[in-house]
């Protein structure tokens, strides 16, 4: 097998809190790698740590412990000047586009910035041409540049970060909910824009969401998290078709069915309850106060990742969670 | 039917930099005790304009046309005629329950206001119905709630708290803002069911505002579509689902992707921008993006006529607002 784009090894993530002595834990031992050219999906609701995750990997937050090996070395030891080399090649999209981009340059500068700090040889004229170039791939036109980004809107706004996100020709793209705020018609546009870039610049992707709709179109793979702890990773067929953690399965369950008919029809029950408090995390496997599988054993002994068929899943009664029900 | 909301021409414009802007710009609505009405759409479309309008909520808006309910005109109504009808006769629900939740005061307090303000309840009958309430909206442990203050419930648990709080007064109609916008899918799937299982047992009427087409298509037995202002096409949930007839509509639901099922290799899209309010075309707002849109779209602005035989009842009625009349489904992906 061919060393991986970037593998994070039991990644863990504290907060200290005053009052608790064990502080917040938003990361719990996670452990997961993407291949080269792979979208790896991961999903969870809020409190799951998929943020802190990403946050985390990108080095805006200190983990606790672990390692994340990106072209040979370990994110998490560098400092100064290598760590800023690095990020190079590691660069993210947000959520809030608006937000990300800073709203006293134009859309020329904003694009440029990224050549300015890294490529300081290029002549006037290159840079120029380089963010041409790029503003033609994500699909907006020259006379954009000099505009400023309150005058877009949020997918447009998307667009520009996309753009200077590429700028530099990364390996790897952290997309922290890319398409989440978009309107529906504008989601599309930006879910087949990525699509077509990474296959394009051959991108490794992390993407992170907060249900599993928006990633079954744009993931290879998909990791399922759940207060700071993987709950699965499996494919994205296997996933979609076999879920094997009973929290796969009422994620899937919870996405609303465009078809009247077949939503009146459905015979699930909605999971009930909401994710506990990451200060008071259930002992034994988090989901427990919420699962309808749960035993004795799901509160006395935390489950491992271990694999199942071709995907991984930590529970201790995958076995008998039965299809998408 | 028995009419409790009869929405004639609603226009309702602001002051802008370049001219008035029309944000609603000719609604007709017509609703019935127990309906549930879903109203979809996307940033400017006017959607929560629409509710605000029939709580005469919208500030600084220049509202025209009618809004009847139970036969009463609401549209320049007197600030009191309003008061009475909101929280006691039609409640609202928001995409964040904060807007409705008072910080500093207990739940208890917060929704035993309404009855005793409304109603003149007693505290103790007031506070047996409260109790009676957060029972109906599935919160456990209801006498320890009514002590707690918001922020020590989840997000989920306080959008159950203001339905209980909108319900408590036994209104005719909920208007809901994008209520489960907010929340995480388990928590959403949780509230929409339980607004299902309210308007069963009230026979309470709602509309339901929201961007996304899949919640519209789990709880709404009608739909209407709106585009700039406009409603574009609406229609009984199931006719909307299986024959739409808007261009726009057929874009909404292809662009949503199936959970099962072969995938595309491309998303089907809707190309181009959200409209701009004001720099509206002349003719269909939504002609610069519509893949049929012929000559006549960019000259004359569709009216929103019937699709369905003439003798349909008015809940029933198909209607669109296209000049296209041939068949949908060449939206390339």
């Amino acid at each position: 097998m061919t060393t991986p784009a970037l593998a994070v090894e039991q990644l863990s993530v504290r907060y200290a809190l005053a009052g608790h002595a064990r502080g917040l834990q938003a990361v719990d031992d996670v452990s997961f790698s993407v291949q080269r050219g792979e979208t790896l999906g991961v999903v969870g609701e809020s409190g799951s740590g998929k943020s802190t995750l990403a946050r985390a990997l990108l080095r805006l937050v200190p983990a606790t412990s672990g390692r994340v090996l990106f072209r040979g070395v370990d994110l998490l030891a560098l400092a100064g000047p290598e760590l800023r080399a690095m990020r190079e090649h590691l660069q993210v999209i947000f959520q809030d586009p608006l937000a990300s981009l800073d709203p006293r340059m134009c859309v020329a500068e904003i694009i440029a910035e990224p050549l300015r700090e890294f490529r300081g040889g290029l002549s006037r004229a290159e840079r120029r041409e380089r963010v041409g170039e790029i503003l033609d791939r994500v699909g907006l036109l020259p006379e954009h540049l000099q505009r400023y980004p309150h005058e877009f809107s949020g997918g447009q706004a998307q667009r520009i970060g996309i753009a200077r996100a590429l700028m530099l020709q990364p390996e790897f793209l952290v997309c922290d909910e890319p398409i989440s705020a978009l309107d529906a018609s504008i989601k599309s546009q930006i879910a087949n824009l990525l699509k077509d870039l990474q296959q394009e610049f051959q991108l490794s992707i992390l993407f992170i969401a907060h249900d599993l709709a928006s990633v079954r179109f744009s993931c290879d793979r998909i990791l399922v998290l759940y207060l700071g702890r993987v709950m699965e990773i499996a494919d994205r067929a296997s996933l979609f078709a076999s879920p094997r953690h009973p929290y796969t399965r009422a994620l899937l369950q919870a996405v609303p069915i465009a078809d009247p008919i077949r939503a009146r029809a459905r015979t699930s029950v909605p999971l009930s309850g909401e994710i506990p408090s990451p200060l008071s995390p259930p002992s034994g496997c988090v989901f427990r106060t919420r699962c309808p599988l749960a035993i004795a054993r799901c509160a006395e002994e935390r489950p491992r990742l271990r694999r199942i068929g071709d995907g991984e899943v930590a529970c201790h009664r995958a076995e008998d969670v039965v299809g998408r029900g | 039917m028995n009419a409790l909301l009869t929405v004639r021409n609603l226009r309702i414009s602001y002051r802008g930099e370049r001219g008035p802007l029309r944000v609603v710009d000719g609604v007709d609505l017509d609703l019935g005790a127990g309906d549930f009405l879903g109203v979809v759409g996307e940033s400017g479309s006017g959607k929560t304009q629409l509710l605000l309008a029939l709580l005469g909520l919208n500030d600084g808006a220049h509202v025209e046309g009618s809004i009847r309910y139970r036969g009463e005109e609401l549209v320049a109504a007197p600030e009191r005629t309003l008061r009475h009808l909101r929280g006691a006769k039609i409640g609202m629900i928001f995409q964040d329950p904060m807007t409705a939740l008072n910080p500093y005061l207990s739940i208890g307090t917060q929704l035993t206001e309404g009855i005793r303000r409304h109603q003149g309840a007693t505290r103790a009958a007031a506070r047996a119905r409260a109790l009676e309430m957060l029972d109906a909206v599935h919160i456990t442990e209801p006498r320890r709630r009514m002590r707690q203050h918001p922020h020590e419930l989840s997000g989920g648990m306080r959008q159950r708290i203001v339905i209980a709080m909108t319900m408590i007064c036994e209104p005719d109609i909920i208007l809901a803002d994008e209520p489960t916008t907010a929340l995480d899918v388990t928590v959403q799937a949780q509230i929409l069911t339980l607004l299902h299982e309210l308007r069963a047992r009230t026979r309470v009427a709602v509309i339901l505002v929201s961007h996304d087409l899949g919640v519209i298509a789990e709880v709404a037995d009608r739909v209407a579509v709106m585009y700039a202002g406009r409603i574009v096409e609406q229609a009984d949930a199931p006719t909307l689902f299986a024959a739409a007839r808007h261009p726009y509509t057929e874009g909404l639901r292809r662009s949503i992707v199936p959970l099962e099922g072969e995938l595309p290799r491309r998303l089907p899209t809707i190309g181009g921008l959200p409209p701009n309010l004001a720099a509206l075309p002349p003719g269909c707002a939504f002609s610069p993006r519509c893949g049929y849109a012929g000559e006549r779209c960019s000259r004359e602005p569709p009216a929103l006529e019937l699709v369905s035989a003439p003798d349909v009842a008015p809940v029933q009625q198909h209607r669109k607002a296209c000049h296209y009349e041939g068949p949908l489904g060449r939206l390339a992906p």
